[in-house]
């Protein structure tokens, strides 16, 4: 069981969230070349070792993480609101 | 090389077994060969092993990092089948699937094909028409495929869970006879011995270090064991295809690694003679029962991307959910082990088998859940592939640019999310 | 025979006396008894037969590393297959009996493979069965599948229960910040340390005592210490727990242990489960899980009689057993002197037999001979060892019991769950846990310590390193503990005996019938990683996993490879240590349980009305509400008549409910929907469709404006938790932007479709306001807010998926069924009825609307038919990547209807549209819905067909129906095949 300490939760079971994936992915504008789209959609770096990843706690506070994993490990580096602005109310910037 | 059968056996037996040699030999990596296999698993040595039977290449070799058959194809659960819809998956896994039904001979190697059919349980009306549009197709593209009523499955497997009032009654089942079960790892060395004795060079325990290219073109390949000149190379390296590829300079693929876990219980006497498929309500199930006895299960992914050659706790419990329901009698039987692999899923749940921004380096990836039952296929259409430097008609659309067309191959209809392509 | 009952030392409780049931007769034992113990004290020797040479298996053990004693327990739906006898608790009334023989254990015509072992050689099978000449040359699979029965039967171990297993498991969490594993000295030591220290800690036994090896011991100090610190550990608050297997480590320190609530008892209580699955989330783990004692193969080292040293140690001191009268122990290290001396004390005659040069020094008188720099060849017996030939003396040195130590093997299990190599240490002689920078800390015999004392210093180092971690500013005990502490002379490393000239059946997996020439054999194959090894030959596959034999494989390749074992590596142990049962692992997950059906708020409405329900998903549906004598196709067909001429009412309370609130919500919408939804005006709803990023149709739903900037959105029930997901992604991730919020009503508004030509009628006589429903308040695709009859809060849509004039009527989910007697009752004087699912499939596909059977995610909005919905004036999710060349190919399957040519004949959802002649292949397109039309009279269907109807107008097609029917030729036609101008819908 890999434990996501969920910075409105605390720390949880990877159970109670759902998955996201890549969270490097910038998505482009809606009407951006098809190049940019095909390349956000399909396109992976599949990193072997830390990458940042978007999780969303489904059972919990349904806010969108970004997340610092290691694929090999688990190990969780870091763990943020995916929302700027929430993660900035989060840590006093607002 | 000793040809196996059941006289080579009993004279073995008066003999303590002395006459028995190497099932492959251990030669030392070469300076160049006409085509390099990157991975020693089933795909690479299939493909070995039909480049030399079909095509008559003989400097080929096959590197593996560690020991052969060390990734998926000793961590599946071993089914084979090719209930597909799709054009292009169809005709692919139908050849593979022929090509099954003889490969213990072909191979000289009894793999254990056990034909013991392959039962998807349905458990609403509309689950029977959505089935029979997949089994009919499949008839019609000459495959064999069944729709059984209630009696029928209650005839051949009697000890599911029937209750009416079953979370998931059970109506029907979808039913391939052909599709069955293989003993994995027999496969791995069934095709290695064959690949040797024509001559195909197997190293082990040589882990591809670097790729040089010279204008589009890869010269050579860096390794463990030292540098090897190459006229083709071919990549087959499920899990770690990523990896490979960025080392040959070519950026990301659309390709995720995930975990997927397999399972066996205890041995127990003969208790489910089919492959028996349970998927609703969100679950997604499979099991059978080995020659040994164990019962061998699989289930969904770790949802997580993931490189390590292990799984988690929830999908273990859900696992032993979904067996529970369909055979509730299973609950005194005990799990003995469960181990994961890593797979690489792709963004529409099909394989790649094609050429590349390279000239002479083709691509075997993106197996998803389907690895095992493609090996032979695999190996023909890869190998056809690398000796003409051109895909096969039938599989045509299973390459890269697929995407770029808008030629998706979506079993399921996920759509671009590979954690979903289960 | 040899074993008895002493008549006084051990744990068990003499003065209660408990009968059981082996194999058909009576034995008795005590509370205390394992049934091995009990068995053995009964005087029995064959307890179970081999895998695969189906030879004779005595008790080896007294633990969980046991691979003879496997027995089957209980029977009916409590058979319990592949039981260990040596940790089975013994219990009034148990039933146990031998497996895998036939006719029985003693008599076992399997045995016969052991008369052939000589042509069953490790991977035999893979060398042959390839068919048989003359009936099967070069192809097919037919004749291998024949063997394959035969060998099927003959494997396998136990015969599980056919009948549902009517017993009870259960899910349990725990938190802590210590989990020890283990309750030997280091495990009660580091409890107590990490206790006193002020931690959470949580102590788990397997055993269903705790104390560890200190339960051997013949010394009283053991006893008195043993219950010093358990009592030290409950004071210090140590929550304990035994009969509990800490089977696997996963990340994060989650373990997963499993508690054997009632398997010891006679009678448990109703209310209790059978066995608990915990996770417990530990920020640190001390694993003081012990050490297995290894066996050496020699000649027939698997005859009952002979077992580990260690265990006949454990059968006398703990269970006042004496297991041999003449005993014969064999070892090439210190640990079975202490063993042969209690044995001794006991009343038995013992030799030892040590290969070891210089070996300990015994007192005289002491009654047990030793005999240096000699080693056992072969067992002799059958059914029970009767003598050893050994370097010892000439001939067959009689014996009655055999005891073996070859050295120990720490039980680093759990560290191998979590990836952490191991070590090969040379100088004891075993695999030791590697460095780890993991919060997991190994203590006593498991970090390769073997002396008493030594281990309880090492638990309180592992404690105080899992402190440090913690944080805790606390010493490292001092005073140095060396591995192989406890031994005063160095082991011999002894795995196989081999004697020129003489071929001795060996066993290295005694479960699995591994032998040392098997091994040979695998090296001769090539097969000498240790992987292949292990595959090849199947050593450690067994149900006890290799405890006792991977060590001793590995050192036979080792050697034939002219290695050390440490340059072989050692295979990953896999999860569980121990096997767990399905039932735990599966909880109270099963039955209704197993993904929870979810039902409408209208669900006992609908029911008390007649409803036959189906499922949809997770979801319980009306179905179809049949009238006396009705089937389901006379109901369906009424139901839907009865729509189309008066009125019907449908729960759609099942589709996903969203609200969409904030001053950027048409932004939002208009982003995510096709079709505009900028200019959406106040009372007002609009079809909308979805695609995916890759332009695939992912949903269609509808969306109503209440307010400048409140919104409303349905989903299809299918897709209703996903659509969700999606909208929260959107605007958490890719769009922060956006001042949006989503919340799910789902749960929170009961719905009804009311629908037909009466429903305006229908309605007018619930709402408050009737003339709110006119044609000019509300008009097609008009929202009204208001109450209905007894001021029930409600939103009502003129919306309509059946074709019909049609309203959506939603009220907060108590109000469900209130809604649902004002609706019915107002139709009731309309001869208005109810209708399910299969009516409401008739409606839509008689108007060629879609369902999930048509999006099913590898359909675009054009092949769907709604081209027209995909906005060219704006840029939205999917749009981009909808227009790539083969999406747009005007030769895709697109969406259609389909009549038979003979209006009388019908056909099936699920079969392929062909060209007439042309019956094979892919086909031209497939139906994904089929149905009698009461409104045409006939059968028709739905579904798609290269190109669409323009390209088939006069063309006959056939429905091919392989699996289940036959052919029949029918036509394409437009898929609105009732009233397709839409005028009844729109007044």
């Amino acid at each position: 069981m890999i434990r996501i300490p969920c910075p409105f939760c605390g720390e949880r079971d990877h159970s109670e969230f759902h998955y996201g994936g890549d969270g490097s992915i910038t998505y482009p504008a809606l009407d951006a070349p098809t190049e940019d789209w095909l390349n956000a959609v399909y396109q992976r770096k599949n990193i072997r070792g830390v990458q940042i990843e978007t999780w969303h706690h489904v059972n919990g506070c349904r806010m969108w993480l970004l997340v610092e994993r290691d694929t090999i490990t688990h190990e969780i580096h870091l763990v943020r609101a995916a929302h700027d602005g929430v993660d900035g109310v989060l840590k006093g910037r607002t | 090389m000793t040809r196996f059968s059941a006289w080579s056996v009993f004279w073995n037996g008066l003999t303590n077994q002395m006459g028995w040699k190497p099932q492959w030999r251990t030669p030392e990596l070469k300076a160049d060969y006409d085509v390099v296999i990157v991975g020693g698993g089933l795909h690479g040595l299939a493909t070995a092993y039909y480049l030399a039977k079909n095509h008559g290449i003989s400097k080929i070799a096959v590197l593996e990092k560690g020991w052969l058959g060390g990734g998926n194809a000793g961590r599946n659960t071993t089914i084979v089948r090719s209930n597909y819809v799709m054009p292009g998956n169809r005709e692919f896994y139908e050849r593979s699937l022929k090509l099954w039904e003889n490969l213990s001979f072909d191979l000289n190697y009894n793999v254990m094909f056990s034909q013991r059919g392959h039962v998807t349980l349905l458990h609403s009306p509309e689950a029977i028409d959505a089935a029979a549009r997949r089994y009919n197709t499949m008839r019609l593209t000459g495959s064999d495929a069944e729709i059984w009523s209630l009696e029928e499955l209650k005839r051949n497997i009697p000890h599911l869970n029937y209750a009416a009032d079953a979370r998931f009654p059970i109506f029907g089942a979808a039913v391939q006879r052909r599709a069955g079960t293989a003993r994995h790892d027999a496969v791995v060395w069934g095709y290695a011995r064959a690949a040797d004795k024509r001559g195909v060079e197997i190293i082990q325990n040589c882990e591809v270090l670097g790729v040089t290219r010279e204008n589009g073109h890869i010269t050579r390949l860096e390794t463990s064991r030292g540098n090897v000149g190459v006229k083709k190379v071919g990549f087959a390296v499920a899990g770690n295809t990523s990896l490979l590829w960025e080392m040959a300079g070519l950026g990301t693929l659309p390709i995720e690694s995930h975990i997927l876990q397999a399972f066996v219980t205890e041995p127990v006497k003969p208790l489910l003679d089919q492959v028996l498929v349970f998927g609703v309500g969100g679950a997604n199930f499979y099991m059978s029962q080995s020659d040994k006895g164990g019962l061998v299960f699989g289930g969904d992914i770790d949802w997580y991307k993931s490189y390590a050659q292990r799984g988690n706790l929830p999908i273990v419990q859900d696992v032993a959910e979904c067996a529970l329901s369909i055979m509730p009698c299973l609950g005194r039987v005990r799990l003995l082990r469960h181990w994961g692999g890593v797979v690489d899923m792709s963004m529409d749940g099909s394989h790649f088998i094609c050429k590349t921004p390279l000239d002479n380096l083709y691509l075997n990836a993106g197996w998803n859940y389907g690895g095992f039952k493609a090996s032979p296929g695999s190996g023909w259409y890869f190998s056809d592939l690398i000796a003409n430097d051109r895909p096969h008609s039938d599989i045509v659309n299973h390459d890269l640019k697929r995407f770029e067309r808008g030629h998706t191959i979506d079993e399921r209809g996920a759509g671009p999310d590979p954690k979903l392509h289960g | 025979m040899s074993a008895r009952r002493l008549s006084h030392g051990g744990r068990i409780d003499r003065a209660k006396t408990i009968s059981f049931d082996w194999e058909g007769r009576k034995l008795t034992g005590y509370p205390g008894d394992t049934l091995a113990s009990a068995l053995m004290a009964g005087g029995q020797r064959v307890i179970g037969r081999s895998f695969k040479y189906h030879r004779p298996r005595g008790i080896m053990s007294a633990g969980v590393e046991e691979s003879g004693a496997i027995v089957t327990l209980g029977d009916g739906a409590w058979r319990d297959p592949n039981v260990k006898a040596t940790t089975q608790e013994l219990y009034d009334g148990l039933v146990a009996r031998g497996q895998h023989a036939w006719p029985n254990l003693h008599f076992d015509m399997g045995g016969v493979a052991n008369f052939f072992s000589r042509f069953l050689p490790a991977g035999f099978y893979y060398k042959t069965f390839m068919g048989m000449p003359p009936f099967e040359w070069g192809s097919g699979t037919g004749w291998w599948m024949r063997y394959e029965k035969l060998i099927r039967r003959a494997a396998g171990m136990g015969t599980a229960s056919r009948a549902p297993d009517p017993d009870a498991y259960e899910h349990a969490h725990a938190f802590c910040d210590l989990l020890v594993v283990g309750s030997g000295p280091a495990g009660l030591s580091a409890a107590l340390v990490a206790a006193q220290s002020g931690l959470e800690v949580i102590l788990v036994e397997q055993d269903f005592e705790f104390g560890g090896d200190l339960l051997n011991q013949a010394n009283p100090e053991s006893e008195t210490k043993r219950i010093e610190l358990l009592s030290a550990i409950h004071t210090a608050g140590v929550r304990t727990m035994s009969r509990t297997t800490a089977f696997g480590l996963y990340e994060n320190s989650v373990a997963g242990l499993v508690e054997r609530v009632t398997d010891h008892l006679a009678n448990p209580a109703d209310y209790l489960p059978r066995q608990r699955f915990w996770t417990v989330r530990s920020k640190q783990t001390v694993l003081a899980t012990g050490a297995l004692e290894r066996l050496i193969a020699f000649g027939n080292n698997d005859r009952p009689g002979i077992m580990s040293a260690n265990a006949g140690r454990t059968y006398l001191n703990r269970y006042g057993v004496l297991p041999g009268e003449n005993i014969i122990v064999v070892t090439n290290n210190d640990s079975p002197y202490q063993p042969a001396l209690e044995l001794a004390k006991a009343g038995a005659t013992v030799h030892l037999i040590d290969a070891r040069t210089t070996t300990p020094e015994l007192e005289k008188g002491c009654g047990v001979s030793v005999k240096s720099e000699s080693i056992p060849i072969k067992a002799h017996g059958s059914k029970g060892i009767r003598g050893l030939e050994s370097t010892a003396s000439e001939g067959i040195q009689s014996c009655d019991l055999l005891l073996v130590s070859g050295g120990w093997s720490p039980v680093v299990h759990l560290l191998s769950h979590r990836g952490i190599k191991l070590v090969w240490d040379a100088q004891i002689a075993c695999f030791l846990p590697g460095d780890t920078d993991a919060p997991i800390h190994v203590a006593g015999s498991a970090a390769g310590i073997w002396g008493s004392k030594d281990c309880g210093a090492s638990g309180q180092v592992a404690a105080a390193k899992a402190l440090g971690q913690l944080g805790h500013d606390i010493k490292l005990p001092t005073g140095k503990i060396s591995r192989g502490s406890g031994w005063d002379l160095p082991i011999k490393p002894l795995y196989e005996i081999k004697v020129p000239g003489r071929k001795l059946q060996s066993f290295v997996d005694l479960q699995h019938d591994v032998t040392s020439e098997d091994v040979r054999l695998a090296h001769r194959e090539g097969f000498q990683s240790v992987e292949h090894l292990k595959r090849f030959t199947t050593l450690g596959m067994a149900t006890d996993q290799g405890k006792m034999g991977n060590i001793i494989g590995m050192a036979l390749m080792a050697e034939a490879l002219g290695k050390n074992i440490h340059d072989m590596g050692t295979t990953t142990f896999r999860p569980p240590y121990t096997p767990v049962s399905l039932g735990a692992l599966g909880g109270r997950h099963v039955d209704s349980n197993f993904r929870p059906i979810r039902r409408t708020p209208l669900h006992d409405w609908n029911l008390s009305n007649g409803a036959i329900m189906t499922l949809a998903g997770l979801w319980d549906r009306p179905w179809y509400f049949p009238r006396e004598g009705e089937t389901i196709e006379d109901a369906y067909i009424r139901e839907a008549t009865v729509a189309r001429k008066s009125v019907g009412l449908c729960d759609i309370t099942s589709l996903g409910k969203i609200a969409v609130q904030g001053p950027d919500t048409a932004e939002f919408l208009n982003r995510i929907y096709t079709n505009p939804f900028a200019k959406l005006s106040i009372g007002k709803a609009r079809y909308g469709i979805m695609l995916r990023d890759d332009g695939m149709v992912m949903d269609d739903g509808t969306c109503w404006r209440l307010t400048e900037t409140d919104y409303f959105m349905t989903t299809t029930t299918a897709h209703a938790a996903t659509v969700m997901v999606w909208l929260e992604e959107l605007l958490q991730v890719r769009w922060p932007d956006l001042k949006v919020h989503v919340t799910s009503v789902s749960d929170q508004w009961a719905g009804c479709t009311v629908a037909g030509p009466n429903s305006r009628a229908v309605l007018e006589a619930c709402v408050t306001d009737p003339t709110l429903i006119s044609n000019e308040t509300c008009p097609f695709m008009g929202v009204i807010e208001t109450t209905l009859t007894g001021a029930i809060p409600s939103r009502i849509a003129r919306i309509s998926f059946s074709g019909e004039l049609a309203f959506e009527v939603y009220v907060p989910s108590d109000y469900g069924p209130s809604m649902m007697d004002l609706l019915f009752n107002a139709s009731k004087p309309l001869d208005g009825c109810l209708y399910g699912l299969e009516a409401l499939g008739t409606l839509r596909i008689e108007k060629g609307h879609v369902t999930g059977a048509e999006l099913d995610g590898r359909v675009t909005i054009e092949d769907a038919g709604l081209g027209k919905m995909a906005s060219k004036q704006k840029s939205y999710i999917g749009d981009v990547l909808r227009k790539r060349p083969v999406m747009l190919d005007k030769n895709r399957a697109r969406l259609v209807g389909i009549f038979p040519k003979d209006r009388t004949q019908r056909f099936n959802a699920g079969t392929i549209l062909c060209k007439p002649g042309a019956i094979s292949g892919f086909g031209e397109g497939w139906i994904t819905g089929a149905t009698y039309s009461p409104a045409l009279g006939h059968w028709i269907g739905i579904g798609f067909i290269s190109g669409g109807f323009e390209s088939w107008v006069g063309q006959t097609v056939v429905v091919a129906d392989p699996v289940r029917d036959q052919n029949i030729n029918v036509e394409i036609v437009l898929p609105q095949m009732f009233d397709p101008a839409g005028k009844r819908s729109h007044d």
